[in-house]
């Protein structure tokens, strides 16, 4: 019961919108005072968005767009150097046969295996506004984060000692739907703060939800808002080990909520949607979702991600097809 | 020595009470042999204009009421009446001139008649009503509400109280209020009956009785704004067409003349009913 | 991060995505439809345009007292001859074609419509034309089960029924009231808007290659005086009407005396009531799809938005911004969101009154469309700051115009909701379950949508209180209009004494 009125560390955002009064249960009243989300409307606003049609001159743009924002992907147990060397070689240069191909925005794999990928990338690696690809890692116990926040902590900053630009970290499903979302919030300062590097910089941080555990849109709506007040510069769907992972509405339902921030305070967060992207067709949409509810200037690195894997492979098919104007096969692109 | 009796005065029955006309007008009553009767209140349109306003004021509290109070309450009304039979048995006889059993048949049919629309009360909206499937995640109930105010031209010249009974129970059985213009000739076992609704704990202003000329008030009746239906059963003998012209005005539900005494069914009680579908979202997330 | 310049095109421009008209095979001239042909009609003829671009689309017959005639002649023939002596699971299957065929001939049927009507082919082929062979599937299975419909046993058809359609919604309309007629035993005449004949006929092609029976469906074009003499016509049984609470009048005062049965389905001026613990997104998604959709031409329109006063600044704020997105342009363009105006005389109207609400008082903000330069078109209008007491507030616009008026409690809210001549549609947002369901309650309104708007399905039943018409379309209802009423008696206390079995003597006699 003491918890309730215990100060929570002063993430600046939360202080900005709460006050100086910054206890769990500021914190627990504020989230649970936001707008409830009626499930079928937003199901239905997003099917809307998905009849959208793109003018095929406008196309080639988008598919290049998407590979601008994929974050190209191996989370696996049985990964190894070689595989990331694979992976990476393929963000570099997705199809050898077509050198216009524009590089993906980041690489993503697990913390132990990034001196592998930033090795790899040697002097491609960097900020992807400057045309370079940046390695994101997940981090804090991924993808349960079912661990202690020492061992989280760790996690991270092992990652950033060993070059990630980019952390994406889980947050404690368990305590969110325990009612704990001081625990939750915490955990979140904690990783941020363990992303400072030693000149004073920080590691860009993506706050994975977990949509498909948290289940109702009303929580997710609740974690969004979380995640942005306790500083996170992203707000990510999923880790993609657990279904449903990323769908339309609960994009949707993000885009919202970075919308709804950027109108109250003028500041950026990000969104990435992971897992279950894996044709152009899909991807297309989300690209018309994010540019009618924030609009296009969101269609960014630094702003919006595709967390994905087989989708480059699909996005290269069609860009095959309208360079050639014929239907491409699956032999004609790589595998990594 | 034969005792001298007390004669009722028959008035009319708006908002639970019974006033005399505004106009202060009456007309005669008289037997099937020519004798005369009782004076009836002849009531006026300025009569009909309070009636309607006192049916709306009605109107919320009863159709707000539960469905099985409805049923309750006019049950008791057939309690009260059938305790009463042999009152009304003898009013009737001595109005429409019929013998004093079947003036009595007359009386049990009508306490029947109200008894079965009683029953309806709580289940007329099981009959009607529908839980619709529709194509997509919504909860969709279609449900018959009471349309609200009806005012009726009771039946002319045939059963009087049966033919009153037979117009103005449908109409209550779904919460709607009614201003009824009784028999013209015969309109004494509508007063009687008033009274019976007002010993029923039936509520001020469900029920209204016009006794005069539905010749002279089922126009305004059938023109005011504030009258959701019109049943003109027993307007054959009027202008009805001109009466039915008239309620399209404001787009009235109407039901037109029936030769006799209308029939018991449940088609009376949802002619004044409205559907109302509602969708309501259904999602677990 | 980088800061993208907005304000020019970016590559999700959504270009012209056009529908093309080459789907569509259209005569340069039509005949009536009677007796299962296409005839000439002896009234003269008139133009059909696409309101998108004035331009011509095809000659319509317009048919004169005689044609009205020989049609309702054609549909009692077959009525007596045919209809009436058929089965109720034969009557089914004919209607099972017909909702089979539209479905093979949906993309063409959604083209047409949008073509001649103005509205988004985005609507015409996701709503109206699946409604359409959803109507005529649903009510081909009513047709052999009519005993179970709660109407009684063995309910009997009226005989010949004549119906009128508008513009706003013709061939979904025209389902509306064919679909159960034909499943209940009668045949029918149908007079289509003046402004949107086209899928009508074509909906008649439809029915010759269902082989539907000669005279079973009559269509005869035409304007006002075709739908009035088909109303005033001796030999019709039922009359169904959808349209102007004006018309519906007219025609109620019509059919007085006869023995015609009638229905109506009339304007409205709904109540959208936003309460202040409504799901804010999905409300604002709702306030457009209720007025927007199909450019407010909606009997059933949100057209009054009320919403709580505490939260009237955000949701009005969010109303624009989301409008700002809207694509205004080329019904047949799969982008367009808000199509044409129907007509000259509907956009006259709906000038009309903004303005009037303009002088009223209240404060108008129109989204930032580009309107092209020929047909018939008017931006999504949003006027604030207005009251109960406006013509705003009252009067059926039948365009893209919202009024915003607030409220400070439900009691109020439903006050001010009930507070019309109308009644046929409202909407309830909030996300307290029990609150909607009192709400739901006490709104006087034949259909009542909560945290959603416009749905419509076959199987629910639509229909207004008050000056919003009477009888329901859809359902098990919407058979009632076209049946007769059942013959009932209740039971007189000696009949029940007699069927009660007589008890067995035990052990007697023996």
């Amino acid at each position: 019961m003491t918890m309730q009125t215990t100060a929570l560390a002063p993430a600046e955002r939360a202080v900005r919108l709460l006050g100086g009064d910054l206890t769990e249960r500021s914190l627990r009243q504020y989230l649970e005072g936001l707008s409830g989300v009626d499930a079928v409307g937003l199901e239905q606003r997003a099917a809307g968005l998905a009849t959208r049609s793109i003018k095929t001159s406008s196309k080639a743009a988008a598919l290049d767009r998407i590979i601008e924002l994929i974050d190209l992907t191996t989370l696996e147990g049985a990964d190894t150097p070689g595989k990331v060397r694979s992976l990476v070689a393929k963000a570099l240069t997705p199809d050898a046969s077509d050198p216009s191909t524009p590089r993906v925005a980041a690489v993503c794999v697990y913390g132990d295996m990034v001196p592998a990928a930033v090795e790899a990338l040697g002097a491609a690696h960097g900020d992807p506004d400057d045309g370079l690809v940046s390695v994101a890692a997940v981090a804090t116990a991924f993808p349960s984060g079912r661990a202690s926040l020492a061992v989280k902590l760790a996690d991270t900053r092992d990652a950033v000692a060993v070059g990630a630009d980019e952390i994406d970290m889980v947050i404690d499903r368990g305590a969110f739907l325990a009612g704990n979302y001081g625990t939750v919030f915490e955990q979140i300062v904690a990783v941020k703060e363990a992303c400072r590097r030693a000149d004073g910089s920080y590691a860009s941080l993506k706050v994975i939800l977990e949509t498909g555990e948290l289940t109702t849109y009303d929580n997710v709506r609740r974690a969004s808002w979380l995640a942005i007040l306790a500083g996170g510069d992203f707000i990510k769907t999923s880790t993609g080990k657990v279904a449903p992972a990323a769908t339309l509405p609960v994009t949707l339902l993000m885009l919202e909520a970075v919308r709804d921030w950027h109108r109250l305070t003028g500041e950026y967060v990000g969104v990435k949607p992971a897992g279950g992207i894996r044709s152009s067709k899909d991807a297309v949409r989300y690209l018309v979702t994010v540019a009618e509810t924030v609009g296009e200037q969101w269609l960014q690195p630094h702003l919006f991600r595709f967390g994905a894997s087989s989708l480059l492979n699909d996005v290269l098919l069609q860009r095959q097809k309208l360079r050639t104007g014929h239907y491409s096969g699956p032999d004609y692109v790589t595998i990594d | 020595m034969t005792r001298l009796t007390i004669p009722k005065t028959y008035k009319l029955f708006i908002g639970g009470k019974f006033p005399r006309s505004e106009s202060g007008r009456s007309y005669e009553v008289r037997a099937a042999d020519g004798g005369f009767l009782a004076n009836a209140s002849l009531a006026s349109r300025k009569d009909a204009r309070d009636a309607v306003v006192a049916a709306r004021a009605a109107g919320s509290g009863w159709a707000g009421a539960t469905a099985y109070n409805r049923g309750q309450v006019l049950y008791r009304v057939a309690e009260v009446l059938e305790g009463r039979r042999e009152q009304f048995a003898q009013e009737i006889a001595a109005s429409e001139g019929v013998s004093l059993a079947d003036a009595g048949r007359q009386v049990d049919r009508s306490i029947d008649t109200w008894v079965w629309y009683a029953g309806w009360a709580d289940k007329f909206v099981q009959v009607a009503g529908a839980g619709n499937p529709v194509a997509g995640p919504y909860f969709n109930l279609s449900v018959p509400e009471p349309t609200g105010v009806v005012a009726v031209v009771a039946p002319q010249g045939e059963a009087s109280l049966l033919g009153l009974v037979r117009v103005v129970a449908p109409a209550l059985v779904a919460g709607n209020t009614v201003v009824v213009v009784p028999d013209e000739a015969h309109p004494l076992s509508a007063i009687s009956l008033a009274e019976v609704l007002a010993t029923s704990d039936v509520p001020g202003g469900v029920v209204n009785v016009l006794t005069g000329s539905p010749a002279e008030l089922a126009p305004w009746l059938a023109a005011h704004a504030d009258v959701n239906a019109l049943d003109l059963a027993g307007a054959g003998r009027l202008e009805w067409v001109d009466l039915e012209i008239s309620a399209a005005d404001t787009l009235k539900r109407v039901l037109r003349p029936e030769p006799g005494v209308p029939a018991a069914t449940l088609d009376r009680i949802l002619a004044y009913t409205e559907t109302k579908t509602v969708w309501h979202t259904k999602s677990l997330l | 991060m980088k800061d993208i310049e907005t304000t020019g095109r970016g590559f999700l421009d959504y270009a012209p995505a056009p529908e093309s008209t080459s789907i569509l095979h259209l005569r340069d001239s039509y005949g009536l439809f009677i007796d299962g042909e296409f005839r000439d009609g002896t009234g003269g003829s008139f133009t059909t345009i696409s309101p998108a671009t004035e331009k011509p689309i095809a000659e319509i017959a317009i048919a004169s007292d005689a044609d009205v005639d020989l049609a309702v002649a054609a549909a009692r023939g077959a009525y007596e001859k045919t209809w009436s002596r058929m089965s109720g699971s034969d009557r089914g299957k004919y209607l099972f074609r017909i909702a089979r065929l539209v479905q093979e001939r949906a993309r063409e049927l959604a083209v047409a419509e949008s073509l001649d009507n103005g509205k988004p082919i985005k609507e015409s082929r996701d709503t109206d034309v699946p409604l359409v062979a959803a109507w005529f599937f649903y009510y081909a299975g009513w047709a052999d089960k009519l005993d179970y419909a709660g109407l009684g046993a063995n309910p009997r058809a009226l005989g010949v029924a004549a119906q009128v359609i508008p513009w706003n919604f013709p061939l979904l309309m025209l389902a509306w009231k064919i679909a159960p007629a034909l499943a209940a035993g009668n045949t029918v005449v149908l007079k289509p808007a003046e402004t949107t004949p086209l899928s009508a006929l074509l909906f008649a092609e439809i029915l010759q290659q269902a082989e539907l029976p000669a005279g079973v469906v009559n269509i005869v074009t035409g304007a006002g005086a075709t739908g009035a003499t088909l109303v005033r016509h001796p030999d019709v049984d039922k009359v169904a009407f959808t349209g102007s609470t004006a018309v519906g009048r007219e025609i109620a005062k019509t059919v007085a005396g006869t023995h015609k049965k009638v229905t109506l389905e009339l304007g409205g001026k709904a109540a959208n009531i936003v309460f202040d613990d409504a799901p804010i997104d999905q409300a604002v998604e709702g306030i457009v799809n209720g007025i927007f959709f199909n450019q407010g031409h909606v009997c059933c329109a949100g057209s009054r938005l009320l919403v709580q006063e505490s939260i009237h600044d955000e949701v009005v704020d969010r109303l624009k911004h989301r409008l700002t997105t809207l694509r205004l342009g080329d019904p047949l363009d799969k982008n367009t969101d808000i199509g044409a105006i129907n007509s000259a005389e509907q956009l006259e109207r709906i000038r009309r009154l903004s303005d009037l609400g303009e002088q009223e008082g209240a404060e108008r903000w129109t989204a930032p469309c580009e309107l092209p330069e020929n047909g018939f078109w008017f931006a999504p209008t949003v006027f604030t700051n207005v009251q109960t007491s406006s013509t705003i507030a009252r009067e059926e616009i039948f365009g893209p115009v919202l009024s915003v008026l607030t409220f400070r409690t439900p009691a109020e809210a439903i006050a001010k909701a009930n507070n019309t001549p109308y009644g046929l549609s409202a909407g309830i947002w909030s996300d307290k379950g029990s609150k909607i369901l009192a709400v739901a309650d006490k709104l006087r309104a034949g259909v009542i949508w909560a945290n959603t708007f416009n749905r419509f399905d076959p199987a629910s039943p639509f229909g207004g209180y008050k000056e919003s018409g009477y009888g329901r379309e859809g359902g098990r209802h919407g058979l009632g209009a076209y049946l007769q009423p059942r013959v009932e008696v209740a039971e007189e206390p000696a009949k029940r004494a007699s069927r009660s079995p007589r008890p067995t003597k035990k052990g007697a006699g023996k």
